[in-house]
Parts: C-alpha cells; sequence; structure tokens
C-alpha cells in the first residue's frame, strides 16, 4: 500500500490539511498571513542547505524557518518598523540568501518548479512519517496551548491579567507554523503552502459560529480541496499546488452564497407562521 | 500581606517619558479604590501596574499570590475573522459551567444574549458581557477599566446600578477606573487623582476639596451637584475640563 505512490500523495495530502485547517483559522484570526509567506520564502535556505550538507530536507527548512521566525520576534522588539517591513525585510532578504547560495555551489541540482509549486507524486515514506507524526505533534501541541493563545488572540492583555501565559502560547505557536512550512513543501511547495492555511479557513469562517466550529470546518474543507485537487492534477495532468488551491478558491466562492442565510430566512419565516 | 494588591511609588517609562510616576495605592478585600483624572494621566497604566501586565520601571508592584483576579480592558475590539459567541467569550480564560454562566448574565442583565455573536451586541451590551465574564468565578481583585465608556448615560446609570449589585453580592476588592467623580463617590472607599502623577487622593468627600483637583476639573464642581447627576447641565470635555456652556439658566 505504501509502495503505491498514488496512495502516499493523498496520504500525505490529506495529513497536511488536516493541520493546517486549525493552524490556519489562527492565522486569519491574527492576520498573519504575511507571516506565514515570510516563513515560506525562506524555506528556499533550507532547502540550499539541505541539499548543500547532504541533510534532510524537512529538518533543514524547518531549522531554517523557526531561525528566522525567532529573528522576527527580536527585531520586533529592538526596532520601531511595523511588523509589516520587518516582515518584507526578511523575506526578501532571506530569498535572496537562499538563491545566491544556490548560485555559488553550482553542483546542487534543485527542481525549483517542484519547491515552489509541490511535486505530490514525488513524496516517500519518509516524507509521509514526518507528515503524520510531525502533524499529530503539531495538533496535541496546538490543543494544550489552545486556550492561551485564542484567548490572547481576542486580547491579550486580558489573557496576561487572568493569569494565562499568551507570549509563551505565541512563540509555540511560531514554531508550529515553521514545522508544519516544512514538511509541506513537496506537497504544495513553498509559494503556495500559506493559500492552503487560509483559504480552507476563510472559507470556513463564511460557515460557521463557534471557533471551534471553524477549526474543524476549514480541516473538512482542507481535506475535501485536497483529495478533489489531487484527482484533477492526474486527471489534467497539471502540477498539484496550484490545483489543490485552484479548487480551494471554488469551494471558498461556493462558501460565499447565502446558503447560511437561505437556511435562517427559512426557519424565520417558520417561526413567524407560529 | 492583608492586601490584595499593593504598589509602592510606581512609575513606567517610555519612549523617553515617565507615563505615570510615583504612585502608591493599596486595594484590600471589600474595599474599593477609585482612580480618576483626564485622559493620558496614566489611569490604565497604573491599572496595568497592579495586574502585573506591565512591571513598572520604578518602585515595586506586590501582589498577593493565588488570587482570583478579573479584567475588564477599557478597549477590546473583536476581529470580524473571529466567530465568537457571547458564551464563547465568557469561557475565554476559564471553561465555566453553564449555570454559572447564567447566573453571571442575570446579574448584568443580558442572560438572553447568551448564544448571539459578540460583534451584533451593542456598546451597552458588550460592557455587560465584559462584566458578567469578570464575575463569573467571583473574583478576589477585580479590576474595571472605565467600564462605562461609551455608553449613553441611562445606560450609564444602570451600569453603575449593575457594578453595586456585583458589589453586593460578591466580596473582592475592586479598582475602577472612572472619568466620571459624581456617580462613583457614592459608593467608593477611596480615590485617588491621577495626572501622570498622584495629584490629590483621599475618601470620597475629601477629595473634592482639594485644590489640586479643583484647578484640574474647574471650580464648578459642587458636591450638591452630584445629587443632579446626569442632568446634563454640564460636559466633561475630552481634556478633563468641564462644559458648561450648556448650562440652563
Amino acid at each position: 500500500m505504501f509502495d503505491d505512490f498514488i496512495f502516499r500523495a493523498f496520504a500525505a495530502g490529506i495529513g497536511l490539511a488536516l493541520i493546517t485547517g486549525p493552524l490556519g483559522c489562527f492565522i486569519v484570526w491574527r492576520r498573519l498571513s504575511y507571516f506565514g509567506d515570510t516563513i515560506a520564502h525562506s524555506a528556499l535556505l533550507g532547502v540550499v542547505i539541505a541539499y548543500a550538507l547532504n541533510f534532510n530536507l524537512i529538518i533543514s527548512v524547518f531549522a531554517v524557518s523557526c531561525f528566522i521566525a525567532l529573528s522576527l520576534l527580536f527585531l520586533q522588539r529592538k526596532t520601531f518598523l511595523p511588523d509589516d517591513a520587518l516582515l518584507g525585510l526578511l523575506a526578501h532578504s532571506v530569498l535572496a540568501i537562499g538563491l545566491v547560495l544556490l548560485g555559488i555551489l553550482s553542483f546542487i541540482r534543485i527542481d525549483l518548479m517542484g519547491l515552489l509549486f509541490g511535486d505530490i507524486l514525488s513524496v516517500n515514506v519518509t516524507d509521509l512519517m514526518f507528515v503524520w507524526i510531525g502533524g499529530s505533534i503539531v495538533l496535541v501541541v496546538l490543543i494544550l496551548i489552545w486556550r492561551p493563545l485564542f484567548a490572547g488572540t481576542v486580547n491579550l492583555e486580558l489573557a496576561k491579567a487572568e493569569g494565562l501565559n499568551p507570549d509563551l502560547a505565541n512563540a509555540i505557536f511560531t514554531v508550529l507554523i515553521a514545522s508544519v512550512i516544512a514538511i509541506s513543501i513537496k506537497i504544495v511547495g513553498i509559494l503556495l503552502i500559506t493559500g492552503l492555511l487560509i483559504i480552507p479557513a476563510a472559507a470556513s469562517r463564511n460557515l460557521s459560529s463557534t471557533p471551534i466550529q471553524m477549526a474543524i470546518i476549514s480541516s473538512i474543507i482542507g481535506v475535501a480541496c485536497v483529495v478533489l485537487g489531487l484527482q484533477s492534477s492526474m486527471i489534467w495532468n497539471s502540477p498539484s499546488g496550484p490545483t489543490i488551491l485552484a479548487i480551494a478558491l471554488g469551494v471558498f466562492i461556493l462558501t460565499l452564497l447565502p446558503l447560511k442565510k437561505l437556511l435562517i430566512s427559512k426557519k424565520k419565516i417558520e417561526l413567524n407562521k407560529r | 500581606m492583608d492586601s490584595l494588591i499593593e504598589l509602592k511609588n510606581c512609575g513606567v517609562f517610555r519612549n523617553q517619558r515617565w507615563l505615570v510616576r510615583g504612585v502608591s495605592l493599596k486595594v484590600s478585600l471589600g474595599e474599593i479604590v477609585t482612580l480618576i483624572g483626564p485622559n493620558g494621566s496614566g489611569k490604565s497604566t497604573t491599572a496595568k501596574m497592579a495586574l502585573n501586565i506591565l512591571k513598572p520601571d520604578e518602585g515595586t508592584n506586590k501582589i498577593k499570590n493565588d488570587i482570583r483576579i478579573s479584567y475588564v480592558p477599557q478597549k477590546i475590539s473583536i476581529d470580524w475573522s473571529l466567530p465568537l459567541r457571547a458564551v464563547d467569550f465568557i469561557n475565554l480564560v476559564r471553561k465555566h459551567q453553564t449555570s454559572e454562566i447564567n447566573d453571571a448574565l442575570q446579574i448584568t442583565g443580558i442572560k438572553h444574549l447568551i448564544n448571539e455573536d459578540v460583534r451584533n451586541l451593542s456598546g451597552g451590551e458588550f460592557q455587560r458581557l465584559l462584566m458578567a465574564r469578570a464575575i463569573v468565578k467571583e473574583p478576589q481583585f477585580l479590576v474595571l477599566d472605565e467600564p462605562v465608556q461609551g455608553v449613553d448615560y441611562p445606560g450609564e446609570i444602570a451600569l453603575y446600578k449593575t457594578i453595586q449589585e456585583i458589589v453586593k453580592r460578591i466580596n473582592c476588592g475592586i479598582l475602577l477606573i472612572s472619568h466620571n467623580l459624581h456617580v462613583v463617590m457614592s459608593q467608593t472607599d477611596y480615590v485617588i487623582c491621577l495626572n501622570g502623577h498622584v495629584c490629590c487622593s483621599g475618601a470620597p468627600s475629601s477629595v473634592i476639596k482639594e485644590p489640586e483637583y479643583i484647578k484640574l476639573f474647574g471650580k464648578n464642581i459642587d458636591p450638591t451637584l452630584a445629587l443632579y447627576k446626569h442632568d446634563h447641565d454640564h460636559e466633561h470635555l475630552p481634556d478633563g475640563s468641564i462644559d458648561n456652556s450648556k448650562k440652563v439658566q
């Protein structure tokens, strides 16, 4: 079963979508979409280092991502620049360093398209283990820090005043984002991972009325997009990452249709009849 | 330590200036301390030191160990991307039993809104929700930062009545921040008037006589005026001064 590359592709994609669901919700709630992009851009440096040192790709990208995330926290405290300027500074300078290194180390041959847009059919058993074991750890940690992280998202000072530690939760959350981006490279690619984090969460927002509901529906939508997207990419012979995201956009547009309103107004009419 | 919290000569220094300096205050169980002062006078900063959200740059802030603290912050805005019902908001920091939540919402008078999305609440309803959240597990130390802000006069009176109700039911120490002296004074034990530093302080009856207070708010505050509170015969301007132009002749 694990020998079948199509099975591996589906297993990896579904595993990833299950984690990006709730994490993506926090990215939307906390307005961190550009942060996801920054980490993803810096992933190229991790890839180059992995190839140069003949090291595991996912661990290398994870290490670089964590370093970038911590640098951001440091810069936020040291400078008066707004967050988006700092993120732009980090994203593009680290991307540039990655490209410079890639040019210098001319013996490295990287499938750039696969890196940018994902090459899900090349997922091997090790990658699959990273997705499912790493992903499970990410989910468990997220559940453990849910309360301080969520309370801090709603109001940082209130959470602090009443004895939670939202700062620690934020730092851990940053590491979780870094790890998800590291394990997602082969599946959707570094250019598109932010899309897989945000679009299902955004679609889910249109359908849900509580935070936990939004996180769960976001996972379900993500899984549906991965399954449909992979099927389509095989039929059309299109790259997997972009196809998954195109499908996700379609789902998002569907959720904009006033389905909920129709349901509610029906209920109201029924109530009025009584 | 018999007081719940104690600030000793505390100050916060930010961006080359002191936001507030030399503040000392104590809150004990069953006591209401009210902070008043114009905008930017350091009331919220002082409250944040009392809650240990801000570490003082000079002086010490002591908070008694293992006390239940509740905080009603001054400004809170819920992002549109967050689906959040009133009940989810109450369970934000700790999960509570539905019966406890219902009781708290009953006291603040918005029990019917338990499943309402918080962004659909009016300003007054949201302040009541903030208060319900703060009292759901009887706190020992309660900080209310301008709990009546953004609420019209009738709503303000109703909210103060709710606070009185809370005070009657729960034995806790309260640090109340207010821009409205008259209403607060009838219930408060101790008033501290801030404007970057402590201008004056004392029991409610004495504070109005302090010359520094009169300098800040004008001498038109007549102690008897308190009896006619919310009579709309004067207006508190954003800088803390009082506009008497609307006074009925």
